[in-house]
């Protein structure tokens, strides 16, 4: 059983990548989405299940990779080879100096710290020409490179899915490493950490670049999907959103970052769709609202806590 | 910049930063003595405005006694709000306050959207404060901006007054920098929460009233309060009232002369003056250092 539960996230994977020429255009194009909300979550579980750092500010990093990706790629578009990394890059460079700054505080103040800067991003692109201003800005061609080329439903299809394997795989690695078990160690006790030599800053701030790198992953990948950027994606609704997915899921498993946005982006489809719930469905902040409160009141562990108090041996 | 612009535009910081020190007061409070982060603060703003909006008919131009009766309204309101759902949080870690009071942000924007749309209204100035006053030759400061003023002076000389000179003050002052001492000294410690509570919604909604008639009252307007008191009370340091006036200040002189001199970045000064007062002091200008 155990060995099972260990390949199951690329046996879905695999299933993933076998369905997907089955797939509705709406259905396949929901799941390219749902992938990249899964991108995003496990980005910011690096920081907050494995790491403890609460950030409410990751929204920021998301919406800077999407920006760049447009910004760069101009008229006449551009290659995945320069775009991808430039993306990532400035995410990454974003989340150096936002961490280097918010990592001198602690606990509630770095809540409060990473989601003021989240806020200097957002209103960068909201009140300034160049990203369009709060109208945003449309991509003219997606990027491409050689025969990757975005335009393509199944060429994003499968780049998502290798994207989201990719990370899931690097955040594994991560977990399993000295850097992941030093994350771990400061998670638990900072200060024993601390007076057992690690540079603890050094690793949080590390764990924060590489996060807010994956971020603008997830970012450049809507951006080749959407074909357009706007500043609500640095909104900080987006910043608590994924936040919700990861404890949704289940935090402290990188399986329930992708459980958890995609039993967010349902929730959010039911509670909006008018045959399910009524008249209500116009007022889905509502009935969300209330079932984030209730989510969090009662099952704290997320989806993963029911599973694993139903059958306790089955997820380790 | 002549001198009567300037003397307008340190008016209207002055102003802007007082009415952000009633929101950043409670928030601070709130979180100093209950340990909690409060995502919803901004909604009691929200809901002060749009309460003004409300009464503003009914009262026509007893503007002093609507103030007072929403008042009255928004700490009851936050007295049983503390009741029946901030006291379920106390024993929380912070991450499931800050999901559980986003939860409850959606509850109000949503129920508001339902109550009274999602227009944004204008909140007519009382008569008797309405028109302005002549600063040199050319400019003009009107009156109601003063009376904001004067008004978030006076609430801010009470608060003062309360929080250094009674009895109820120093348990709040002691209830802010040991909570366990005061449990422990046999300080009945939920009626100070809610009290505490009741206290730090009715400033924020007196904020949004006295705000109603100057910005008009419009969805979003508590999220954007919102951030910038987190500004505040980082700068300031949490728990602490002298420091959140102080940092209230601050960033009401930041932001107006900031968009004097930089309209486009203007937003964004704020925030580089957050991440100075990081460098400097990451644990804020009046915050203690641990």
């Amino acid at each position: 059983m155990r060995s099972f539960n260990h390949w199951l996230p690329l046996v879905c994977a695999i299933a993933l990548a076998l369905l997907g020429p089955l797939l509705s255009p709406y259905v396949a194009d929901l799941v390219v989405k749902v992938m990249i909300l899964s991108i995003f979550a496990l980005s910011l579980e690096l920081l907050v299940g494995m790491t403890g750092l609460v950030s409410l500010g990751h929204a920021a990093f998301y919406g800077i990779g999407a920006y760049a990706t447009v910004l760069a790629s101009g008229s006449e578009g551009g290659s995945i080879a320069w775009l991808l990394p430039l993306a990532m890059g400035s995410a990454a460079a974003y989340a150096l100096f936002v961490g280097a700054l918010s990592l001198r505080t602690r606990g509630v103040y770095f809540i409060m710290v990473t989601l003021a800067f989240a806020q200097m991003a957002f209103f960068v692109f909201h009140d300034t020409a160049f990203g369009g201003g709060s109208d945003g800005i449309y991509m003219y061609v997606r990027p491409a490179l050689g025969a990757l080329d975005m335009e393509s439903h199944a060429v994003q299809f499968y780049f998502v899915l290798a994207a989201l394997v990719l990370t899931y795989g690097l955040l594994a690695l991560i977990r399993r490493s000295r850097f992941g078990a030093a994350l771990a160690g400061i998670r638990v006790n900072e200060q024993r950490m601390r007076a057992a030599g690690f540079p603890v800053y050094g690793y949080k701030l590390a764990a924060f670049v590489i996060a807010g790198a994956l971020a603008g992953l997830a970012g450049f990948l809507l951006a080749a999907r959407d074909g357009v950027v706007n500043p609500e994606l640095l909104a900080w609704h987006n910043s608590g959103e994924v936040l919700l997915m990861i404890i949704l899921g289940g935090l402290g498993h990188l399986r329930g970052a992708v459980i958890g946005a995609v039993a967010f982006t349902l929730l959010k489809e039911v509670l909006s769709t008018q045959a399910l719930v009524g008249p209500l469905a116009d007022h889905w902040q509502l009935t969300l609202g209330i079932a984030i409160i209730a989510f969090v009141a009662l099952l704290p562990k997320g989806i993963i806590g029911i599973a694993a108090r139903l059958s306790p041996k089955a997820v380790t | 910049m002549d001198l009567a612009t300037f003397l307008v535009q340190c008016l209207n910081a002055v102003q802007y930063g007082l009415l952000l020190f009633l929101v950043a007061s409670g928030l601070t409070l709130i979180f100093g003595i209950m340990g909690v982060i409060n995502l919803a603060h901004g909604s009691f703003y929200m809901i002060g405005a749009y309460m003004a909006f409300a009464l503003a008919p009914l009262f026509g131009d007893q503007f002093i006694v609507m103030l007072l009766a929403g008042v009255v309204l928004a700490a009851l309101f936050g007295y049983l709000l503390e009741w029946a759902f901030f006291s379920y949080l106390y024993q929380r870690d912070h991450l499931q306050q800050v999901l559980m009071t986003y939860g409850l942000i959606l509850v109000f924007e949503e129920l508001r959207s339902l109550l009274v749309g999602n227009d944004v209204h204008g909140v007519k100035v009382p008569a008797w404060l309405d028109g302005s006053f002549a600063l040199g030759d050319l400019m003009s400061y009107p009156w109601y901006r003063l009376f904001a003023s004067a008004a978030c002076l006076l609430l801010a000389a009470g608060l003062y007054f309360v929080v250094n000179r009674t009895r109820l003050g120093m348990m709040i002052r002691a209830g802010a920098s040991n909570r366990d001492m005061v449990r422990g000294l046999g300080i009945d410690i939920r009626r100070l929460y809610r009290i505490v509570f009741a206290a730090g919604v009715a400033l924020a909604a007196l904020a949004g009233m006295i705000a109603a008639p100057m910005s008009s009252v419009y969805p979003g307007m508590g999220a954007s309060v919102l951030i910038i008191c987190f500004v505040v009370v980082v700068i300031g340091g949490i728990g602490s009232i002298t420091g959140a006036l102080v940092a209230s200040l601050l960033v009401g002189f930041v932001d107006t002369f900031g968009k004097v001199f930089f309209a486009d970045l203007s937003g964004m000064g704020v925030y580089l003056l957050m991440a100075v007062v990081l460098v400097w002091r990451p644990e804020g200008l009046m915050g203690r250092r641990t």
